[in-house]
């Protein structure tokens, strides 16, 4: 190529032409991509909202019996009947409105677009592995305040309120700061250890309620060479749901609260101390099932069902997860953690229970009183005990399971939250600070410690830094107990 | 006649070129963009906040661990990988004893059975390979640790994937397993094309099979090579590694972050916690990496053409 601009030599491109050239490009691509860019994000203002509909006693949060009403459901663990069996009353209940139910595992990938383009469902289960962020729902007002639906009569009692049909905590789960209510959780679950009655009654024991009882029971396992526990050691985040309510249990309610608040030296208080290396025992004298750091949660779960170890942190669901590898005599049960001595805060009953399956309507859903009244419908006394019978899982609704025939699981769970009364306790880190509980403490933490890679003391020391961390972090949103 | 000729040229290119712009330049430019906003990913509102994200991330050490890890990645997975495809190509085609009446240039006993075995694991999805190897890793009952127990080592016992100082070597041994086949073939290619005259003036001269294939079979094959080091460098940074990582160590990646590299830690910031604008900016540093691995490739692997 010539080095003079402008002249046509005949093997090149001069100057003239590159700037025609990438002027006709520009022409094309321009307005492409402002039209594109409106696409990604920052989408139109949605379609207009349904017309409120008149509110009579039958219809208390005056849902328009005309406008549609879409409804996305997690398909998970429990199914998607029990919805669709709900939403058969609602149809019921307004024959004139088209319902569009749909179930999916990808919550986040099917709705994070809509929700950008200001047009999501009226009612999300946002739950499961692909779970949106409810902290970043609420920072960002995407979800509606439940509040009128709890104000409204329950669906069995119209002298009743919604508010006052649920179990301990729901409510209060549901909020974040202040008394907005944000998410209405459907099931109801209760954390634990769970063994099974049959192999502990063949070494002649009970469940032991103090440490040193616990001690010896694994004592006297492993000379018949069984573990004493397993847990999921891929997801060693499964070992708070035992081990919480202990330290709640030893050094009192404070203790979790200071934690979830994420106050500075909470986790070097000396109930917490105390549990980290009453655990830590567990894996010095052995009796830990070998591998348990290498196991995910369905492994752990099946060597455990399978006999290989006693006793397994976990919450009521798996009962129904393992169903296929639990034995026919098996004899499920759930009990609240051991404690430490008789010196402890709390008495032996002392449990972590919890909503699951968390139901949202969204600020911008078009018929938000439809999705408000779709949950007041599973709220009801008939379709819980649907939801019950169905999935071996309790609901919200408080009571609601008298008449069914319980599975051995649920029944024991009953049992534990009826012994525990007003003894349940809540530690929030697991929905306000998902990666810290999950990665930070779960993995990086007790996972390491329950690997014998980490002692109690450096566990703590780390697990605070974290904790720490996440205080000052200003991309995540904090929250404190009210 | 060059009158009309450009025009003509524009006319034809303006379509691809538009095409490339919207669907690959465009989606990068925005991701620059977003960038240096507080986008949650949740909500169609954000606002712009400058170079936070970036000292954000040069704070996080989540985010180093997960660029040297992917560093690691990208170096070692090529080395490991092509050294071992070219042996196994160079045994297969060139490496074998001379049999009576045979070629005089010809591949070990077997070979195209091995050709065969090399390349099966290029047939199965890596989701399904890494499903496999994490049931092999499995210390409980998989198949690594029974083998193990079975030759009367009882004492040793790995975790594999639970145990930090392991679980990386764990996942990079399966994406060897799963790529190295692919490789064999493309240099079993490039062999064939090597004229079979230069290894029998070799042979002639009395030369070996290390010397014949450091003076014959490696300088000719070296485009390919190039070409294949690249392309497994980037499967390393992307989508391959993020598929073993995400399936087989599960959770944040592996025991205290043990596994974490970057596609996973943009994916799990994405879509896990609610912070698009900061998965774009590790995605930003993700492009950075992949355009500085393949410049400096490209520069020290740059030699003269060798034509024959």
């Amino acid at each position: 190529m010539g080095s003079t601009s402008g002249g046509k030599t005949p093997a090149g491109v001069g100057r003239r032409d590159l700037i025609k050239r990438s002027a006709a490009l520009g022409l094309i691509s321009v307005p492409t991509m402002g039209f594109l860019s409106a696409c990604a994000s920052s989408g139109g203002g949605g379609e207009e909202k349904a017309k409120a509909g008149k509110k009579t006693a039958k219809n208390p949060l005056g849902v328009n019996d005309t406008a549609q009403m879409e409804f996305v459901l997690f398909d998970g663990g429990f199914g998607k009947e029990y919805a669709q069996d709900a939403v058969k009353i609602y149809e019921k209940a307004f024959p004139g409105a088209k319902v569009k139910f749909s179930a999916t595992q990808k919550i986040q990938s099917t709705l994070q677009p809509r929700f950008n383009q200001g047009t999501p469902p009226d009612l999300i289960d946002n739950s499961g592995a692909e779970q949106m962020d409810m902290g970043v729902l609420v920072g960002k007002n995407q979800l509606a305040d439940l509040t009128p639906l709890l104000d409204a009569p329950s669906y069995d009692d119209p002298n009743k309120k919604v508010r006052d049909t649920l179990r301990p905590g729901i409510v209060e789960m549901g909020q974040f700061d202040g008394d907005p209510v944000w998410i209405m959780y459907y099931a109801y679950t209760v954390y634990g250890v769970w063994y099974s009655r049959k192999a502990l009654g063949s070494l002649d024991e009970q469940y032991p309620e103090t440490w040193d009882e616990m001690l010896k029971v694994c004592a006297k396992a492993k000379k018949k060479g069984i573990a004493g526990w397993t847990y999921a050691g891929k997801y060693p985040y499964y070992i708070p749901f035992s081990l919480y309510p202990m330290i709640g249990k030893v050094g009192g309610r404070e203790v979790l609260d200071a934690i979830d608040n994420l106050e500075p030296n909470a986790w070097k208080n000396p109930a917490v101390k105390a549990c980290f290396e009453a655990y830590f025992e567990l894996y010095r004298k052995g009796y830990v099932l070998q591998g348990t750091p290498g196991l995910d949660h369905i492994q752990s779960q099946t060597a455990w069902a399978k006999g290989k170890a006693l006793f397994i942190p976990n919450g009521s669901w798996v009962e129904n997860e393992s169903a296929n590898v639990i034995p026919a005599d098996f004899d499920l049960a759930v009990n609240a953690p051991s404690g430490l001595d008789g010196s402890d805060k709390m008495p032996f009953g002392t449990i972590w229970a919890s909503g699951g399956e968390p139901f949202v309507v969204p600020a911008k859903a078009r018929n938000a009183a439809g999705g408000m009244e779709q949950l007041r419908i599973m709220l009801s006394e008939a379709s819980s005990k649907n939801f019950t019978d169905k999935v071996k899982s309790l609901t919200a609704l408080n009571g609601g399971t008298t008449g069914l025939s319980l599975t051995p699981g649920l029944e024991s769970g009953v049992a534990a939250l009826e012994k525990a009364g007003s003894n349940v306790l809540n530690p929030r880190l697991q929905d306000w600070y998902v990666q810290l509980q999950k990665e930070k403490i779960g993995v990086s933490g007790l996972g390491e410690m329950m690997a014998g890679r980490l002692t109690p003391a450096e566990a703590i020391k780390k697990i605070q830094g974290f904790a720490d961390e996440a205080a000052k972090d200003t991309s995540i949103k904090h929250y404190k107990h009210q | 006649m060059q009158h009309g000729k450009y025009r003509f040229i524009v006319g034809f290119l303006a379509a691809p070129l538009g095409l490339y712009a919207i669907f690959v330049v465009w989606p990068f430019i925005q991701s620059i963009y977003y960038s240096f906003t507080d986008w949650t990913g949740l909500s169609p509102d954000f606002q712009m906040v400058g170079f936070d994200n970036y000292t954000r991330m040069f704070h996080d050490d989540i985010f180093w661990k997960s660029l040297w890890h992917s560093l690691l990645f990208a170096l070692l997975l090529p080395l490991v990988t092509i050294s071992l495809a070219l042996f196994f190509s160079f045994m297969i085609n060139v490496g074998g004893r001379r049999r009576r009446g045979g070629p005089a240039i010809s591949g070990v006993r077997g070979s195209s059975f091995y050709k065969i075995v090399y390349f099966f694991p290029q047939v199965l999805s890596i989701a399904i390979v890494a499903l496999l190897f994490a049931f092999a890793y499995n210390p409980d009952s998989g198949a690594i640790n029974s083998l193990l127990r079975g030759i009367g080592l009882d004492g040793v016992q790995p975790l594999w994937l639970g145990d930090p100082n392991l679980a990386l070597w764990c996942v990079m041994a399966v994406l060897v397993w799963s790529t190295v086949g692919f490789f064999v073939v493309l240099f079993s290619a490039g062999m064939a094309s090597i004229p079979a005259d230069l290894y029998e003036a070799a042979l002639l001269d009395g030369a070996g099979r290390a010397k014949t294939f450091f003076r014959i079979t490696l300088p000719l094959l070296w485009d390919t090579v190039q070409s294949g080091w690249v392309y497994m460098g980037i499967l390393a940074l992307g989508a391959e590694s993020f598929a073993v990582v995400q399936i087989m160590t599960t959770g944040p990646g592996g025991p205290d972050y043990s596994t974490t590299v970057m596609v996973l830690y943009v994916y799990q910031k994405a879509f896990r916690d609610g912070q698009a604008a900061y998965a774009t900016t590790i995605g930003v540093a993700l492009l950075i990496v992949t355009l500085l691995f393949a410049a400096v490739v490209m520069r020290l692997g740059r030699r003269e053409r060798l034509e024959f």
